[in-house]
């Protein structure tokens, strides 16, 4: 019959409507500021600088070779090399950031800085609730702002982390295992600078 | 009971008499118009958070509930909003046309409200002609619609407001065609002879409403649906289609001239309301004699209610019609059945002399036939032919 379409449609939104009241498992709204959805392991928002150990500007892997400052699209990071090198977690001595900004308001979210870093050193994170009332001091992020620990990095993706602590683990017993080998051998019979 | 049912009309009496005699008319008249003016004004109000709650509800959401308890301040917080925007005029836009064209929407639908009846001896003026002024002021909304469209100079608002035009101007048709079998057999085009008419009762205490009788069921629905499109609500919001013409004839307004053309079109929506309640739902009557004692303004106001949120209902549930599809249901459906409706009105009169055993059934009956079968027919012709089954092929 013509009509009866239209009739069983508005019984369906009838059913909802009273379904709404007596069953809360059909509400799917979650009343976000006092309601939170876990965090999904995937989600990513805006890149920050992982570091090692207790003391963030001792053990920050980043080591200024600006590869991520060249490579990202909207140019929202700046880096100025520091003079002074530092040990990285192989015990290599290795260059820092100076100065290491990310304008969030100019970065879009890519991960192009992720993919190109030869050293793990900056990841993306999950925070989202960014907004400010200073458009342009609380925008600019520095490096002692964008620097967490590992252990950050860890909780949020830890799949990703996980296969990355365990490749520097390897890293680190090698070059130990090399550093035990180069003093337990005998000392090199000639190296070119010994000749002389 | 009397003095409940009169509470308002006494009200009005007890103020005015305190004014001389010479300026007593006037009073009376400034009461009644700001007394429609608070209770419809607060019901605009009311039905913007109401039918967002129930819109939400019927989409398995929560609604606004951030404003107030239960959200109910956010119509408050709305027009606050609205009061405080920029409101931007387009450059080349005709600066009074574009002004004008949200008064000439708003003033003439509220004086629609003067010739309803809202209970028992509360219409505002006593009009011979009620139901001719009625709809003279309410084609007023098509200039107002083809104004804001024009004169905004956006092909947005143009194309907006052609829609508009053909929608309306289609619908006015059936609109008013459902509503001629009610002063045919009230006999009359005074709303208040026209309730008068659905006052008495049969079978024991059942109401004489236009709807309990085959023609006036389908001349109500006739009549809802031809009103939702004269409205331009949804399924026939055409004119304002957010996902094709951004809003139609709205597109260029901002701030409290976009709130006014909101105001303008849910009191239209109030004002056809109420006339659907009058013609055809008996108006201010009860639907069972054991119920007079009710007061008669609230059995307007139940009857009211209950049609606007049938408004929110279907508008929960139709999707938005293409623009061919709406022009041809208006032609080729409702101008053809309201037509039919009218003969069946006249079987139904002519019948009513009837006088034989089950006679009442007998007529019904036929008169119900003659209005279903056209129905039917007509749907299908309306239809065309069912498409061939569909073939799919798959990919390898």
């Amino acid at each position: 019959m013509n009509g009866l379409g239209i009739i069983k449609g508005m019984i369906e939104t009838a059913r909802n409507f009273a379904g709404s009241y007596h069953d809360p498992q059909r509400l799917t709204t979650v009343q976000y500021p006092e309601q939170k959805l876990p965090p999904v392991e995937n989600a990513r928002t805006i890149p920050f600088l992982v570091f090692d150990g207790d003391e963030a500007m001792a053990g920050l892997r980043c080591t200024a070779c600006v590869i991520c400052e060249k490579e990202c699209p909207p140019q929202c990071i700046y880096i100025v090399k520091d003079q002074v090198k530092k040990p990285d977690y192989v015990g290599k001595m290795q260059m820092q950031p100076k100065v290491f900004d990310i304008d969030i308001s100019v970065c879009m979210s890519c991960g192009i800085c992720v993919e190109v870093c030869p050293f793990d050193a900056i990841k993306m994170d999950q925070v989202f609730e960014l907004s400010t009332g200073d458009r342009f001091g609380k925008l600019l992020l520095d490096k002692h702002q964008l620097a967490k620990p590992n252990d950050y990095f860890v909780k949020i993706h830890k799949t990703e982390a996980g296969e990355i602590d365990v490749r520097r683990e390897e890293d680190k017993l090698k070059a130990e295992a090399a550093a035990a080998a180069k003093a337990a051998a005998p000392k090199p019979p000639a190296t070119p600078g010994a000749a002389k | 009971m009397s003095g409940l049912d009169q509470i308002f009309v006494s009200l009005a009496h007890w103020v005015a008499g305190w004014f001389p005699a010479s300026v007593q008319p006037l009073v009376s008249a400034v009461l009644a118009i700001a007394g429609m003016m608070a209770v419809f004004g607060t019901c605009f109000a009311l039905t913007t958070i109401v039918e967002r709650k129930v819109l939400a509800r019927m989409q398995n959401r929560l609604g606004p509930n951030r404003v107030g308890p239960f959200g109910l301040l956010q119509p408050l917080a709305d027009g606050l909003k609205m009061l405080t925007k920029e409101d931007i005029v387009p450059f080349s836009a005709d600066h009074a046309l574009h002004f004008l064209a949200p008064l000439v929407l708003t003033v003439p639908v509220w004086l629609a409200f003067a010739v309803l009846p809202f209970g028992r001896k509360m219409s505002a003026i006593d009009l011979d002609a009620g139901i001719l002024f009625f709809f003279a002021i309410g084609s007023a909304s098509e200039l107002s619609v083809f104004m804001a469209g024009w004169s905004s100079q956006n092909k947005y608002s143009l194309v907006g407001a052609m829609r508009a035009i053909a929608q309306m101007i289609s619908y006015e048709v059936p609109l008013v065609l459902a509503t001629v079998p009610v002063l045919m057999l009230a006999g009359s085009l005074d709303l208040n002879d026209i309730v008068a008419a659905q006052g008495t009762y049969t079978f024991g205490g059942l109401a004489r409403w236009n709807a309990f009788t085959p023609w006036g069921l389908a001349g109500l629905l006739l009549f809802l649906i031809a009103a939702t499109a004269e409205s331009n609500r949804s399924p026939f919001d055409l004119p304002e289609g957010e996902s094709e013409i951004i809003a139609g004839f709205l597109t260029e307004y901002s701030g409290f001239k976009y709130a006014l053309f909101f105001l303008g079109e849910y009191l239209g929506l109030f004002a056809v309301t109420g006339l659907a309640v009058t013609l055809f739902l008996g108006g201010w009557h009860a639907p069972f004699q054991w119920l007079e004692w009710v007061p008669s303004w609230l059995w307007f106001a139940a009857k009211f209610t209950s049609l606007i949120f049938l408004f929110i209902w279907v508008r929960a549930t139709l999707p938005r019609l293409r623009l061919d599809q709406l022009l041809n249901f208006a032609w080729r459906f409702m101008v053809p059945l309201s037509l039919i409706n009218l003969l069946v009105a006249a079987v139904w009169f002519w019948s009513s002399a009837w006088n034989f055993p089950v006679a009442a059934a007998v007529r019904w009956l036929l008169c119900a036939a003659l209005i279903a079968l056209p129905y039917h027919w007509l749907g299908r012709v309306l239809r065309g032919p069912l498409p061939p089954p569909r073939q799919y092929s798959y990919a390898e």
